[in-house]
């Protein structure tokens, strides 16, 4: 379990280094990530090693995104007097944008005719 | 009396108690999710935020003294997004097999977000500045802050909209995607990925465990694209629209 914890924070911190050092505009944990997964690539092992670890920390991922939430609530009144068309904006292209992308994953997984899951 | 100031005393200052009752609280939304049946809209997020809020607000303490507690639990969306690269291996043959379905519904959910975001609030009369702050909200958090900041947005305001897309889309993608009879998880997934980055792939990874890969690897390439596009797709559709 810490050692899996060490892999994940080893491969956050050189993606961070990674992302300052070179001025990337994307943020260190998903550098971290490409890493990993190239490592992986290269040692299979190393996934199953990790998996029991990864898996709870990927179960409970909503719990993670608990305390940035209880900020946005101090930060409500930003939206100001168009909060409701802000939210009508967030809640509509929100559902538009997964509509769009849906249909467009079908129509050419159907096109290049794809096996399916 | 006296003695319950003095443990307040200790309590408001140390981050125990805030991180002990951010994990309650989560414990409580999850269990009442798990209570309902698992419906979507009793989304254990919501729940475990509205009960932190009312506590902050009943016992009149500031965000940053509940963070020093919860900051523990912030931490791990670092080593959390890096976790992502084991789903994404263990499912590399099903990925391979849709690289070209998952690159049309990258670019085409990516710019729908933006535009339609965009073009919903001009044409309900929300000013160009704010409209700066919401382009970028479906993309993950880190990503959409510097996005905003760079075509001269509010970061703050972007924060909250981002969450609330997240959580917006947590609570919309399986009512959505279930009355349009979509069976295909990978589709499913990753659409909620590309949409609604994090909260969204959190979600998805409690319904089937592919959608959460799929999910995963749709936040991971929305970043990637509204870091590169949005800085100059943002301001020109602003232009356009308002």
């Amino acid at each position: 379990m810490i050692g899996h914890l060490t892999v994940l924070l080893v491969y956050q911190l050189t993606g961070e280094v990674i992302s300052r050092g070179l001025g990337l505009p994307l943020p260190g944990p998903v550098i971290g990530m490409a890493l990993l997964f190239l490592t992986l690539l290269a040692l299979p092992r190393l996934a199953e090693a990790i998996m029991p670890t990864t898996r709870v920390l990927l179960a409970h991922l909503s719990l993670l995104f608990v305390p940035a939430g209880v900020g946005v609530v101090g930060h409500l009144d930003t939206l100001g007097t168009d909060g409701a068309a802000i939210l009508t904006a967030v809640v509509g292209s929100t559902i538009l944008a997964m509509l769009a992308a849906v249909g467009a994953f079908l129509l050419v997984a159907r096109a290049v005719r794809s096996p399916d899951a | 009396m006296r003695e319950f100031a003095e443990i307040w005393t200790y309590l408001s200052r140390d981050p125990l108690l805030w991180l002990t009752l951010t994990l309650v609280a989560y414990g409580i939304g999850d269990a009442l999710f798990k209570a309902s049946g698992r419906r979507p809209y009793v989304n254990p997020v919501l729940i475990a935020v509205a009960l932190l809020a009312i506590a902050l607000r009943v016992s009149d303490t500031p965000y940053a003294t509940y963070f020093e507690g919860a900051q523990f639990v912030h931490f791990m969306l670092g080593p959390a997004t890096v976790a992502l690269a084991v789903p994404l291996y263990a499912n590399l043959p099903r990925v391979r097999a849709v690289v070209l379905p998952m690159l049309a519904a990258l670019v085409t959910g990516s710019v729908v977000a933006m535009a339609s975001a965009v073009a919903i609030a001009a044409a309900l009369g929300v000013p160009a500045d704010i409209l700066l702050s919401l382009a970028p909200k479906s993309a993950t958090a880190p990503v959409a802050l510097g996005v905003s900041e760079t075509i001269g947005g509010s970061p703050t305001l972007t924060a909250v909209l981002v969450i609330l897309t997240g959580i917006t889309g947590a609570i919309v993608a399986t009512p959505l995607l279930n009355l349009l009879r979509i069976r295909d998880w990978r589709a499913r997934g990753f659409a909620v990925g590309v949409a609604s980055h994090g909260i969204g792939t959190a979600r998805a990874f409690q319904v089937n465990e592919t959608a959460g890969a799929f999910a995963g690897i749709g936040m991971g390439l929305n970043a990637l694209l509204t870091a590169l596009i949005a800085p100059l797709l943002a301001p020109w559709l602003i232009a356009l629209l308002s």
